[in-house]
């Protein structure tokens, strides 16, 4: 009978093999750009950007047992507001990156003092009209906004411009970003948020203020996809109404989705899979959307526990053996 | 038709002609492709229009058998999904992944601008026969973005103002979609028709997909206005025409359109609520100039539909790329080469049957027809011109320095001379 | 607000209802929020179109755009979602998905240009109503919606299968600890919300065309119209579509740079507050 051996020795919470595991990892993707063109090398800095938001939904829709789909929208409010204070204010990076994750945090908190009454379809639904409601300010407001034109900027600092630069840049954000989710779902709240999802009554009986740690596990889950929408307008150098739209959302949670609800780190395989599959897609016909949607079927039907959730399965079918 | 299935057929078609080439001018076809990178909505909002701009560039294409100065072509078609961030994605694909010399295309306006600003990074050549934003001309003009044979979204709406003047119109209303491409329009006929004592009574700005126009034909029977200028295009304007008959204007107020809004692409879905109405326009497929009317007659045999405007543009567009190319000897490595010889070349051959040239802006210069919709022999609708204005630029009658002065035409400014 | 802007309002309302009762049915009784609801409007009207234009026969098109699409709801229902029953989440984005493949296959079939459906001959033009000029197919689609409304309160209230959806939405699980064939009930509902979706298709069709991203937006005012209105009521619905066809006529008028935020405001103010709607009942 296998037994795991109690943990004595951990680093930050992870176990001696998790810390090999995770710094392995991070050295294969720190070695990417000498291997891949400069194209592959800016899909590879997509795929970090989009792994943090489908992680940022994650940690309510695996923890708290709340999906929302508009997150696409948060993502985006930071983006506009990077290039924003980039091109038009004229701030510095950092002043704008900081103020841009500041703003996503901010619009979380709105929508999260909202939604905490809800759960299930419900806060779907309202989710899914709050990210409209900015997705119609963002194109109506055209003063500020750009409309439908968007705003364009050069926000890069002029040492990440080239490729590898910038990717090695937001790798380091990623994996400082995904670090402190992980931490977060770990601890003590995050515990709490777990037992929100699993009974949300029994919790209530114990005593805890539920709406409160749905209200701040909303604006943390907002703060972290806000780091993503400010890397996002960095990558981009460009942001537009399809940014915040609710497409955005959707493919956010297909991302979670494809990965594995819960999992965290799901995120980047999701990502990696739909952004691939894309990418390979398009070249050979135009059908991306029917294919996309005959993913979303797929999964929903063969794998709603996603690729990790899949693998975690197998593994402990066989280490149970 | 997708790239792969282009690819096979170009080789195909390649091979077939090279047997019956000249040994030297196998040698030089032999020498690398000359890779044409083409953006167009293929879905989403203007999907139909996306389409017909594959169509007229593969129209020539076909044409000119698969060779621009003795190279072969690769086409690239990318989806830009009527989105620009889609459009940049795959505009950045084409040039970083795809390689290609040049990228042609795009339809809105907005995804034109994402491209536009990602190539004035990489300096590669882009040409928007389609995309008509006035300042990618003007203010904020980029070098190596061309208009060949496009045309700045103001510069047709000029001439229709005087036209209206003309007409003793006095008193217009316009209604139009509330974007640029709307504003720019718009501004061009306030400009003029107000400059020359005509009066701007109210305009109605409702955003892109408005299914319903109900709200606004409404204000708009009661306004006593001598004519109304719409702005529409793709859906918006099937819906608008349809509406504005069915609630009984057509017949009562003149209805002046852009082009767009009575473009094929439009009307030939239409009966007869489109017949009628006034646009102006360079190409006009009801012409009876005979360089105009054989392209329409093959376009239609070969498509089995009249040619819209997105299908004749990128068709003269490639053409334009072709005539400049072939001057050069098809060389592409040295690109302000390339991007001169286009400027200073002249476009003859084109299906308008005149030849066109570029402003000092990159901007061509054009004979504007006024238009009118007309039942064709076989019962369909088509533009055919019963005015013209020669020699019309971007900046109409006024001095480009001075015009530029004054902001881009947008919903705040319309150019409208206070009486 | 004037008599023309009321009867615009009115008639667009007329049409949500009819589009939007189907909607409320799936997700009152099945609890399924069927985001391919869009697409089945749209691609019912492409096929109306289609049966019309050949057939020459406007109730043809009817007939064929419902039939279609009860077939395609079948489909949905039996062939996909069983694979799903119970989880709520799943069932939505596995609908989500359905619904990008359906507007892709249209998009292969009818191509992009917008399509208008024919209006019927005796349907044409205008009428003198109330001091304005109005175009007759208009206040057809006006009636019409009071119709549907009259047939579904009918079958909701005077019919053995009204009375096992309305026991249904209030309590499945009772209904089917009783012995009936609850799931046998679910699909005919499920067959009846999808027909009725494809009407709708046919019916805006002819007055608002149809074209690519149709189906987005009738979805995204009939989620608001059943929010407004209240899961599973057919009151609901027709107050709802009421109040969402006035607000956006009168939004479009009078505050066009709101256009959304008039319909999506209140929608979110009223998830967030009372998220069962105006005439809602708890699950």
């Amino acid at each position: 009978m296998t037994q795991r051996p109690m943990q004595t020795k951990s680093f930050a919470g992870m176990s001696g093999r998790a810390v090999i595991a995770a710094l392995a990892a991070v050295a294969a993707a720190a070695a990417l750009p000498l291997v891949l063109t400069n194209y592959q090398v800016g899909l590879a800095t997509e795929i970090l950007i989009f792994g943090l938001l489908a992680m940022s939904i994650d940690i309510l829709a695996g923890f708290a047992g709340r999906t929302s789909l508009g997150h696409g929208a948060i993502f985006g409010v930071a983006s506009y507001v990077v290039i924003y204070a980039g091109a038009q204010a004229g701030l510095p990076p950092a002043a704008g990156l900081a103020l841009g994750v500041v703003a996503a945090t901010l619009l979380a908190a709105i929508f999260g003092w909202l939604a905490v009454r809800t759960s299930g379809v419900y806060f779907l639904l309202l989710t899914l009209a709050l990210g409209m409601i900015v997705w119609g300010i963002c194109l109506r407001w055209t003063e500020v906004t750009g409309g439908e034109n968007g705003l364009r900027g050069d926000v890069r600092p002029a040492f990440l411009v080239t490729h590898s630069a910038f990717y090695w840049a937001v790798l380091a954000a990623a994996v400082a970003a995904s670090f402190a989710m992980w931490r977060f779902v770990r601890s003590p709240f995050g515990l709490t948020l777990r037992g929100i999802r699993d009974s949300e009554s029994r919790m209530r009986s114990l005593g805890y203020n539920v709406s409160l740690h749905l209200f701040i596990g909303f604006t943390v889950s907002g703060f972290f996809a806000g780091i993503a929408g400010a890397l996002y307008a960095m990558f981009n150098d460009f942001v537009s109404p399809s940014t915040v739209a609710l497409a955005q959302s959707v493919e956010g949670v297909l991302m979670m989705i494809a990965g594995g609800v819960g999992t965290l780190f799901g995120g980047f395989v999701g990502a990696a899979v739909i952004i691939a599959l894309e990418n390979v897609v398009s070249a050979h016909t135009e059908r991306w959307q029917m294919v996309l949607g005959a993913t979303f079927i797929l999964i929903m039907i063969f794998a709603p526990e996603g690729i990790i959730g899949k693998l975690r399965a197998m593994l402990a079918r066989h280490t149970s053996r | 038709m997708d790239r792969r299935q282009f690819l096979k057929t170009s080789t195909v078609a390649f091979t077939a002609g090279g047997l019956g080439l000249a040994p030297w001018r196998r040698a030089a076809a032999q020498a690398s492709p000359i890779k044409i990178g083409l953006l167009a909505p293929l879905t989403g909002v203007v999907a139909s229009g996306g389409k017909e701009m594959v169509e007229g560039v593969q129209f020539w294409l076909d044409q000119a058998k698969n060779e621009i100065a003795g190279r072969k072509v690769e086409l690239v078609i990318e989806d830009d999904a009527s989105n620009p961030d889609t459009a940049l994605q795959k505009a950045r694909r084409l040039v970083e992944q795809g390689n290609c010399d040049m990228l042609i295309g795009n339809l809105l306006a907005n995804t034109g601008l994402a491209v536009a600003n990602y190539v004035k990074g990489t300096g590669t050549p882009y040409f928007i026969p389609i995309i008509a934003a006035d300042d990618l001309t003007q203010r904020q003009r980029i070098r190596n973005v061309i208009r060949v044979a496009g045309y700045s979204a103001s510069e047709f709406t000029h001439p229709l103002g005087d036209w209206a003047l003309k007409q003793g119109y006095r008193k217009i209303a316009t209604v139009s979609q509330d974007y640029t491409f709307g504003h720019e329009q718009c501004g061009g006929l306030a400009q003029v028709f107000s400059e020359g004592g005509g009066e701007i009574v109210q305009q109605f700005w409702h955003p892109l997909n408005t299914a319903d126009f109900s709200p606004y034909l409404g204000q708009l029977a009661d306004l006593k206005v001598d004519a109304i200028f719409a702005m529409e295009t793709g859906a918006d304007s099937t819906r608008f025409i349809q509406q504005y008959a069915g609630f009984g204007l057509k017949g009562k107020i003149p209805l002046l359109m852009a082009m767009n809004g009575t473009d094929q692409s439009v009307i030939r879905t239409l009966g007869e609520d489109c017949e009628g109405i006034i646009s102006p326009a360079h190409f006009a497929e009801g012409s009876d100039n005979p360089v105009t009317r054989q392209f329409v007659r093959d376009y239609e045999a070969k498509y089995g539909k009249i040619p819209s405007l997105y299908g004749f543009s990128m068709y003269s567009g490639i053409m334009w790329v072709a005539a400049a190319l072939d001057k050069i000897g098809g060389r592409l490595d040295d690109r302000n080469v390339f991007i001169d010889t286009v400027l200073k070349t002249e476009l003859t051959g084109s299906p308008l049957g005149k030849t066109v040239t570029l402003d000092a802006y990159g901007n061509p210069i054009y004979d504007v027809y006024i238009r009118k919709v007309v039942k064709r022999g076989d019962g369909k609708y088509w533009n055919v011109p019963i005015t013209s204005y020669p020699n019309v630029s971007q900046f109409w009658t006024y001095d480009p320095a001075t015009y530029m002065k004054q902001p881009p035409y947008s919903r705040s400014f319309q150019g409208i001379k206070k009486a | 607000m004037n008599t023309f802007q009321l009867f615009n309002g009115l008639t667009f309302a007329a049409l949500l209802f009819v589009v939007a009762s189907g909607f409320t049915l799936i997700f009152g009784l099945l609890r399924i929020v069927n985001l391919a609801h869009g697409a089945l409007y749209l691609f019912g009207g492409y096929i109306g179109f289609t049966v019309a234009t050949r057939t020459g026969s406007f109730v043809l098109g009817g007939i064929g755009a419902m039939a279609a699409m009860a077939a395609i709801g079948f489909v949905l229902d039996q062939g996909l979602l069983r694979f799903v029953r119970g989880h709520e989440l799943r069932q939505v984005l596995l609908t989500l998905g359905f619904a990008l493949m359906l507007n892709d296959l249209a998009l292969v079939i009818w191509g992009g240009d917008s399509f208008t459906v024919p209006i019927p001959p005796m349907l044409r033009g205008g009428t003198r109503l109330f001091g304005v000029f109005y175009p007759t197919y208009r206040l057809f689609v006006l009636i019409s919606g009071l119709v549907v409304f009259a047939a579904l309160w009918l079958l909701l209230n005077r019919t053995r299968l009204g009375a096992l959806i309305r026991a249904g939405v209030d309590d499945a699980e009772m209904v089917e600890a009783s012995g009936v064939n609850i799931r046998r009930v679910f699909l005919v509902t499920f067959l009846i919300g999808s027909a009725l979706a494809g009407l709708g298709g046919l019916m805006g069709g002819a007055f608002l065309t149809l074209y690519p991203s149709a189906d987005a937006e009738i979805l995204v005012f009939s989620l608001a119209v059943v929010i407004i209105g209240g899961r599973g009521s057919l009151v609901g619905v027709g107050v709802g579509s009421v109040l969402v066809g006035l607000l956006n006529t009168i939004g479009q008028v009078m505050f066009p740079e709101l256009a959304y935020f008039v319909i999506f405001g209140p929608m979110a103010v009223l998830l967030a507050f009372r998220p069962l709607g105006l005439f809602g009942r708890a699950a």
